[in-house]
């Protein structure tokens, strides 16, 4: 780090950064943490460890990772299909992959429970299986898989298509198999990317609201999301509270990301 | 692709991939979309056509065009300078700028709303009374700048703008929810690409003696332009795609501060489920506008990706 | 301090590009004049054709043309957003509680607001029905079905839903006098109805589609206007069942009188509401499936809006800052019958 700084452009990019960063976005959470902040400590912990509250957060962070999670998994195997090989309707799929940002998240939420309900397209046919989606934290997981794919396609693919095939053919001629390759040559160059589109379904899904209250069913203690407290906090005229609630959320998913990016510098060290 | 088997798979596994691949999405994306169409043309194309005709919906796409026109060309400077100063450099709290990039994902989209709302609300830091005393001064001398030809109509705006200061259930309110919303988009897509890529290019160029926006135009920009149009037209997608923040900022006045996600919901409460769809399907084709505009870049700079060359 | 700036800036670049700043109030007699009118969701039909009356007659009257800007939303959410700041000339909610709060929390309102228009300001009221599926196969007569084995019952949520709310205190009305007033036993039917909830929408209109659309549950606690509505919707596929009692929910008016003092709007806001009270508003109220207060008018349309025993909420819970304290804020009874505390 000490090493001189050859490339330009340090002190332009920091000073815009930091004076954007901090209109946009740090100047409003103040705003938010101040005024959860006119709570003691001791109100602060009664909120956040009401059971309500601990329920809501566990099935939160947890629908999210188990999105997150499912999401790289099959964002890898699409994203690979549709940057190496050719068939028809590739155009097709690729075009779908933005769909879930592009459609208001209350669509999202309408569609989807309209599929997955018991009488919907695949709701119907499941339901025969006893096995029950919309209203369910199922449901819950559905939506945040619908939500979050796509961030892992769309930080893959860029990276993807750059990657030429020089390695693997260098691997190739020294004799490796294709399993091989991918193991230990292509797939190492996607780590960073993947766990970027990880951690970004994951955010993502910690937040969301507007699909999820359509197909979660929304009850207490079962069902129910902690962004949707926070909305029935503020109906009770209580900001402060709502402040809390979201100010919690707020710092958790911070923490995560950090490690998160702390874990990928540290992978991105090892990779040089 | 035959003449180098060493860089693909053999054709079982190719399909198994492919075959893999178009389930997930049939079932996830394909599945939702057919049935939002489904529901757009339940009724016939005339009531298609009609639901995107009418006024209210006509003012929401302006709304909505505005928005997303705003908060795209800036949130895409602020991407790529984030990204500029993340990959090229090594500084003290690097991993925590970038978790700090990475915030307005986790951030849900009421608070995103709510914080506008405790910053410019009637009972927030700067209520619109505050404001209006604050810029008395501007008000009148944009007033007065008003008589002017030319400009003139701009002052004109502009002070009445200054003497009721709106910023929230107006334009400006949902122009920035949407620009929070959108914020990481551009940046975030580009800094594991260019992490990827490194600096030698650039650190070359520099020994050659290349100046810094010589630099990035002509070295930087190239080696970026997929990852940059990704991010540009999802940080796109979604701003036009917005609900929860700008639903909260928004005050729902028809015909003046609905958007297009904002229109649909409101159909849907009115159980006009044909011409709320018909304006979701508004909405998703803006992914096939996103295959276009792919497409055309692809076609101008007659790039083949590296993948199937 | 530059901050604070450039917001405004870029702000009014963007009205003068989009031509939004031209609102400003003006003092000129003849000019057109607008009024915004913060309602609740489902009011958003009776209003389109009440503002349509209103225009003709106030340009007849004053020859001044008169643009009505409607804004729908949740009612909890809408007093929200006029509290933060929305400019509404008036307010037609779904309860008394969402106005008081204007009262309360930002003086909007005078503290007297609801004596200030005839029938505690509600211009039409409703009440609380049962929908059912065709023929009622779940044989629901009354609230005591509710709490049977394999009744599902649809409810949106009191925390977040106004129309809820009524729900919950008309079941909390019949199960007082069923019970004689002892809470435990109340307390309990209400745990035994709300087990029977699979889903709880944030919003009555949710609610509805959960019902009507989704095919789930048997018994859709209902708006009675909302229950007429499905009928009209989805035909021949739901009942409407009277129980023997229900609440007298009176969504009510109101002029937001610092906003209309600042906006030179408090006549015609004042007048406007007025004709929510005369035989033409109260004609269409009752076509949109609203009870009317003119005795003569409701007469007409009591073959479907039948006369039922219908408790009031201030008789029976106290006025709606103490029913929402008691109910429905945290510790209150909805939370005990989740068992949140």
């Amino acid at each position: 780090m000490p090493k001189r700084r050859v490339i330009p452009g340090f002190g332009l990019s920091m000073g815009f950064t930091l004076t954007y960063l901090s209109l946009i976005i740090l100047i409003p959470l103040a705003a938010l943490f101040l005024k959860a902040a006119r709570l003691g400590p001791a109100q602060w912990w009664n909120i956040l460890t009401s059971p309500r509250v601990i329920a809501a957060a566990e099935l939160t962070f947890g629908a999210s990772a188990a999105a997150a999670i499912v999401s790289t998994i099959f964002g890898l195997l699409v994203t690979w299909v549709l940057v190496r090989y050719r068939f028809p309707g590739k155009r097709l799929l690729d075009a779908m992959v933005d769909l879930p940002f592009a459609l208001p998240t209350a669509v999202a939420g309408i569609t989807l429970t309209a599929i997955y309900a018991p009488n919907g397209w695949i709701g119907h046919s499941l339901s025969q299986w006893g096995i029950q989606v919309a209203y369910t934290p199922l449901g819950v997981f559905v939506a945040l898989t619908f939500i979050g794919f796509p961030f892992v396609v769309r930080t893959l693919q860029p990276v993807m298509e750059d990657f030429g095939s020089e390695y693997e053919e260098a691997a190739a001629t020294l004799g490796a198999g294709r399993w091989t390759i991918f193991w230990r040559v292509i797939f190492p160059m996607f780590i960073p990317a993947l766990i970027t589109g990880f951690t970004l379904a994951f955010a993502r899904a910690i937040g969301e609201y507007g699909s999820v209250i359509f197909i979660s069913g929304n009850l207490p203690m079962k069902t129910e999301i902690l962004p949707l407290l926070v909305v029935s906090q503020l109906e009770q005229f209580k900001y402060e509270a709502a402040a809390v609630i979201s100010s919690g959320m707020l710092i958790v998913s911070f923490l995560l990301l950090f490690l998160i990016n702390l874990l990928q510098r540290q992978l991105n060290w090892q990779n040089r | 692709m035959a003449s180098r088997p060493v860089t693909t798979e053999s054709a079982p596994v190719r399909l198994l991939l492919i075959g893999g691949a178009v389930a997930f999405l049939a079932l996830f994306l394909l599945l939702p979309l057919t049935a939002v169409f489904a529901e757009a043309f339940r009724k016939g194309w005339e009531v298609f056509l009609a639901a995107l005709h009418e006024d209210a919906a006509l003012s929401a796409i302006k709304l909505t065009l505005i928005a997303a026109g705003v908060s795209v060309p800036l949130n895409t400077l602020f991407g790529v300078a984030a990204a500029w100063l993340v990959t090229k450099f090594r500084f003290r709290g690097r991993s925590l700028l970038i978790s700090l990039i990475d915030l307005p994902f986790a951030v849900s989209p009421v608070i995103a709303g709510l914080v506008w709302v405790l910053l410019f609300g009637a009972r927030g830091w700067f209520p619109p009374t505050a404001m209006a005393d604050a810029f008395a001064p501007a008000a009148h001398l944009a007033a007065s700048l008003a008589e002017y030809r030319g400009l003139g109509w701009l002052f004109t705006d502009l002070a009445a703008w200054l003497a009721d200061p709106k910023i929230i259930f107006a334009l400006p309110g949902i122009v920035i929810a949407t620009v929070f919303i959108t914020f990481p988009f551009v940046a975030r897509e580009l800094i594991p690409l260019m992490e990827t890529q490194g600096s030698d290019q650039e650190e070359a160029a520099v020994t050659l003696g290349a100046r810094g926006w010589h630099i990035f135009f002509r070295v930087t920009l190239p080696n970026i332009k997929w990852g940059l149009l990704y991010g540009v037209l999802l940080c796109n997608a979604r701003a036009m795609g917005e609900f929860g923040a700008v639903s909260v900022v928004s005050g729902h006045i028809r015909g003046e501060t609905n958007t297009l996600p904002l229109h649909v919901e409101v159909l849907y409460n009115e159980y006009q489920f044909s011409a709320a769809f018909a304006c979701a399907t508004l909405l998703a084709f803006l992914a096939l506008v996103t295959l276009g505009m792919k497409s055309a870049v692809e076609c101008f700079t007659g790039h083949q990706s590296t993948g199937h060359k | 301090m530059k901050n604070i700036l450039i917001i405004p800036l870029l702000a009014t670049t963007l009205c003068t590009l989009s031509g939004c700043g031209k609102s400003v109030p003006s003092t000129e007699a003849k000019h057109p004049i607008s009024l915004l009118n913060v309602s609740y969701d489902p009011t958003r039909e009776f209003y389109v054709e009440v503002n349509a009356a209103f225009q003709s007659l106030w340009k007849s009257k004053t020859n001044q043309s008169l643009e009505i800007k409607q804004s729908h939303g949740g009612s909890g959410k809408q007093a929200r957003s006029v509290i933060d700041g929305l400019q509404a000339d008036v307010v037609t909610l779904a309860l008394a509680g969402d106005i008081d709060s204007l009262a309360k929390e930002a003086k909007l309102v005078p503290a007297d607001w609801q004596a200030k228009l005839p029938n505690n300001s509600a211009p039409y009221t409703s009440t609380i029905v049962f929908v059912v599926r065709k023929g009622n196969p779940k044989a629901i007569k009354d609230w005591a079905d509710l709490t049977h084995d394999g009744i599902q019952v649809i409810t949106p949520n009191p925390k977040t839903s106004g129309g809820a709310r009524w729900n919950y205190l008309a079941a909390w009305a019949w199960a007082n006098k069923e019970f004689g007033g002892d809470e435990t036993k109340v307390l309990d039917y209400m745990t035994r109805l709300f087990k029977n909830v699979p889903v709880l929408d944030t919003g009555a209109r949710a609610a509805t589609t959960t019902f009507a659309q989704r095919g789930i549950g048997d018994i859709f606690l209902s708006w009675e206007n909302e229950a007429y509505l499905i009928e009209k919707e989805f035909p021949g596929k739901t009942e409407i069942i009277y129980p023997s009692i229900s609440i007298l929910a009176e969504p009510p008016v109101a002029v937001v009188e610092k906003n209309t003092a600042k906006h030179g709007t408090s006549e015609v806001a004042k007048a406007y509401l007025e004709f929510l009270y005369t035989d033409e508003a109260q004609e269409l109220a009752g076509k949109h499936f609203y009870r009317a207060r003119n005795p003569k008018i409701a007469a007409k349309y009591h073959d479907k809006l039948p006369e039922i025993p219908l408790v009031t909420i201030d008789n029976e819970f106290g006025g709606w800052a103490k029913a929402q304290k008691t109910h429905f804020d945290d510790g209150g009874t909805f939370d005990k019958v989740y068992g949140t505390h």
